[in-house]
């Protein structure tokens, strides 16, 4: 239940904070003769909500320590160099995204150059700390301490693909969202143009981590190749991103804003359903890594509480700060 | 360096640089209140134009804060997994809840940022509100978790495994009250005098100006009764540590040796290899006074434990001092600028209180500063007080001075940025006077 609350604030940030990190990609991307304007609409997108959106990953990260503590330590004991490679990403992305606001207009190109890069870094090794994890290679000793030289884990194929893998998709959100917000017709075929070829590059990411996943990640290679569910699961992918990357064709963005919030959910639940019953394949499963069954209930009733403050906290902000193209679910 | 120091000089250069944001983050949203309430009742523009121009300071320092507080919260892990493995779970509860007041922060300080000219006045400023109280409470978690370091209580052990917690009984802690209550009022006193001090510094060159009147006005109010209140919080603070961390209250009054009517020392240099504090000032009987409310009360010195177990006493020493010292100072200056303000009827605007004003910016950072490295430095060499050590919690990664040394650069470069930038903001108040 706890684990499942983990996965749904992960599927929210990466819905929510992964489209902001998007943005900072296509703003990589943002040239040509409507570049100034996509930047503008890149910054009005992002600018009230991206650091709302980012608490999610604390949320993460503060519910793995409280109900997971042996994985929280295993995981920042063994990944602890792409996790500050991700923090420093973090750390630069925020400042520079702000400084670029405020700071004077002849630094502003700078501090958009190191937006945008820090936009890509940060994403891919989350990617590539997801991707360790979910390659099965943490081994524990007898005394249940984990055992790692602290780099083979995820300076591998496996991992590093997943992170690309992670760009693309976080780019793909960005911009599929960014067709929707965009008020000015030139901008949005800009942001319809990066978005399909985001998804192409996306499509053919998964496809290159499935195979590495072949020796890189065996068992999640199975589970997502051999189980009776798994063919469902590639199918609806599939079709998922074929109606999406069709709807982006034809120019129709609010159905394909559905489709690309569909994709990335089924994506993460396929990804989680293969880790079950592990957090930490092959050895630690979730209910061994569990803490005491009062501290799951007391913290699923503190979120429970939480979320009666937050929830309408999170429609006031995006009420006043996402315009009426936002809202609006016809073409 | 040992890895062991260069994982806590990294936890403290992190735990350092955030707690100035974090200050900001719960001092300025007070100040922007006031301004934007006044600005409500007395239509008096100026108060508008004030909050607007004290919300763009806010939102750099914001911003830095949420992302030096991301790195804080991955660093527990990073650099201390075995104290994350067993106090997670128990002290669980302050961080999930402060993760909430952390949510509702950030969700209306969009609002309150950006919503200037989107929502009416009056939810502009209950937004602010919001950002107050959740900033506020958000403190008192996190502070909540460490009182449990300094007070580990709400769980049973047996053969040096967890058997039972409650995580209630954790979170409400004896020491949660009195640090949540020194802390908060210190932040109120370090942002007050700090913003006093910036503006008292432009009005020294433009004296004039109803704009930055109104701002000292609000900031030296604002942080002056906090400076005030302050002692008092901070004697309660001292009791309860010398009640439940002797030893740590031995190392801020360079206390060697257990004695009856212990005297204060006020000054001095700890020496832990002779046991003694040269160039102090002993004050006889205080100490005991202050402590237990009694001039002849038997004080615990450092010789109650053994060496391993006492933390650098000339450090929290003389940190305790500089804390104190400058909490003195700043209280000293409210009640002259207090007196000064009765006076005149209105905001006192003499150069030399101005000056003293101006030269005192930094200083609630300092005392603020000081007071954590008292608390922290104060509880070694224990990550959990007589629980576990610092030494059992650290990672086995190797060459953690190369992180170390990289997040110093990193905020290094930041603290420098924010600076500039800051500087730029209040010059361009300069240069645009309504």
């Amino acid at each position: 239940m706890v684990a499942g609350v983990i996965l749904v604030a992960l599927v929210v940030y990466t819905l929510t904070g992964g489209a902001d990190f998007g943005g900072g990609v296509l703003d990589l991307f943002a040239r040509g003769k409507t570049g100034s304007a996509q930047r503008k609409v890149i910054d009005n997108a992002i600018g009230p909500v991206w650091e709302a959106n980012h608490v999610w990953l604390i949320l993460v990260i503060v519910l793995m320590f409280v109900c997971f503590p042996r994985a929280f330590a295993a995981v920042s004991t063994v990944l602890h160099i792409p996790l500050t490679l991700m923090l420093i990403g973090i750390v630069l992305r925020g400042t520079a995204f702000v400084f670029r606001h405020y700071d004077q207009p002849r630094w502003h190109h700078s501090w958009s150059r190191v937006f945008a890069l820090a936009s890509v870094w940060t994403p891919f090794f989350l990617g590539v700390s997801l991707g360790a994890v979910a390659s099965g290679s943490f081994a524990f000793d007898a005394t249940g301490h984990v055992q790692s030289n602290f780099v083979s884990e995820w300076l591998a194929p496996f991992p590093l693909s997943v992170g690309a893998f992670t760009v693309a998709l976080f780019t793909l959100l960005g911009a599929t969202y960014l067709t929707v917000e965009a008020e000015e017709a030139d901008v949005r075929e800009a942001f319809r143009s990066r978005a399909l070829v985001a998804a192409v590059v996306t499509a053919g990411c998964a496809y290159v981590s499935l195979a590495l996943a072949a020796s890189g990640a065996p068992s999640l290679f199975t589970d997502l190749t051999q189980h009776v569910w798994s063919w469902g699961f590639q199918a609806l992918t599939l079709a998922l991103g074929t109606g999406l990357s069709a709807s982006l064709w034809s120019r129709r963005y609010k159905m394909a804003r559905v489709l690309v919030v569909l994709l990335v959910v089924a994506v993460e639940l396929g990804w989680a359903a293969s880790h079950v019953p592990y957090i930490l394949p092959p050895d630690l499963t979730l209910a061994d890594a569990a803490a005491p069954r009062n501290i799951l209930v007391n913290t699923l009733r503190l979120l429970a509480i939480g979320s009666v403050v937050l929830v309408p906290s999170f429609v006031v902000l995006y009420r006043v700060f996402k315009g009426p193209r936002f809202w609006s679910l016809s073409q | 360096m040992t890895d062991l120091f260069a994982a806590r000089s990294q936890m403290a250069m992190s735990l350092a640089f955030h707690i100035v944001f974090a200050v900001v983050g719960i001092g300025m949203p007070l100040l922007m209140v006031v301004a934007e309430g006044l600005w409500l009742r007395t239509g008096n523009p100026v108060f508008r134009e004030l909050a607007r121009r004290w919300s763009k300071g806010t939102a750099i320092l914001f911003a830095v804060g949420a992302v030096s507080g991301t790195v804080l919260s991955f660093e527990l892990g990073l650099l201390w997994p075995g104290f994350m493995e067993f106090a997670g779970p128990i002290i669980g509860m302050p961080f999930s809840l402060e993760g909430f007041a952390f949510f509702t922060e950030a969700i209306f300080l969009g609002v309150y940022l950006y919503g200037w000219d989107r929502i009416s006045p009056r939810l502009h400023w209950l937004a602010g509100i919001m950002v107050m109280v959740s900033g506020m409470l958000s403190g008192v978690f996190v502070l909540a978790a460490n009182a449990w370091m300094n007070n580990p209580v709400g769980f049973e052990m047996a053969d040096g495994v967890v058997t039972s917690i409650d995580p209630v009984a954790a979170m409400f802690n004896p020491g949660m009250l009195p640090t949540g209550l020194h802390m908060t009022v210190a932040s109120f006193e370090a942002v007050g005098f700090a913003v006093a001090g910036i503006h008292a510094f432009v009005l020294l060159r433009n004296p004039n100006s109803a704009f930055h009147k109104a701002a000292l006005a609000i900031a030296l109010t604002v942080g002056g009764i906090a400076a005030v209140a302050q002692p008092a919080t901070g004697h309660f603070s001292a009791q309860h540590v010398a009640e439940h961390q002797p030893v740590k209250l031995a190392a801020m009054e360079a206390l060697w040796e257990t004695t009856t009517d212990a005297p204060f020392t006020i000054g001095g240099l700890p020496d832990a290899a002779t046991e003694t504090t040269p160039y102090g000032l002993e004050i006889p009987y205080l100490l005991s006074f202050l402590a237990f409310d009694d001039f002849h009360a038997e004080v615990q010195g450092l010789d109650s434990v053994p060496v391993e177990d006492r933390p650098n006493v000339a450090v929290v020493h003389v940190a305790f001092e500089i804390m104190v010292g400058i909490g003195m100072w700043l209280m000293g200056l409210a009640l002259v600028s207090g007196f000064m303000a009765w006076r005149v009827r209105g905001v006192p605007t003499s150069r030399p209180l101005l000056w003293a004003l101006a030269l005192s910016v930094p200083l609630g950072f300092i005392a603020v500063e000081a007071g954590w490295t008292v608390t922290e430095v104060g509880r070694q060499p224990w990550v959990i007080y007589e629980v576990m050590r610092t030494a059992d919690a650290v990672t086995p990664v190797p060459h953690l001075v190369v992180p170390f040394l990289t997040f110093s650069a990193l905020y290094l470069f930041l603290g420098i940025v924010v600076l500039v930038l800051l500087k730029n903001q209040v010059f361009a108040t300069v240069d645009h006077e309504p």
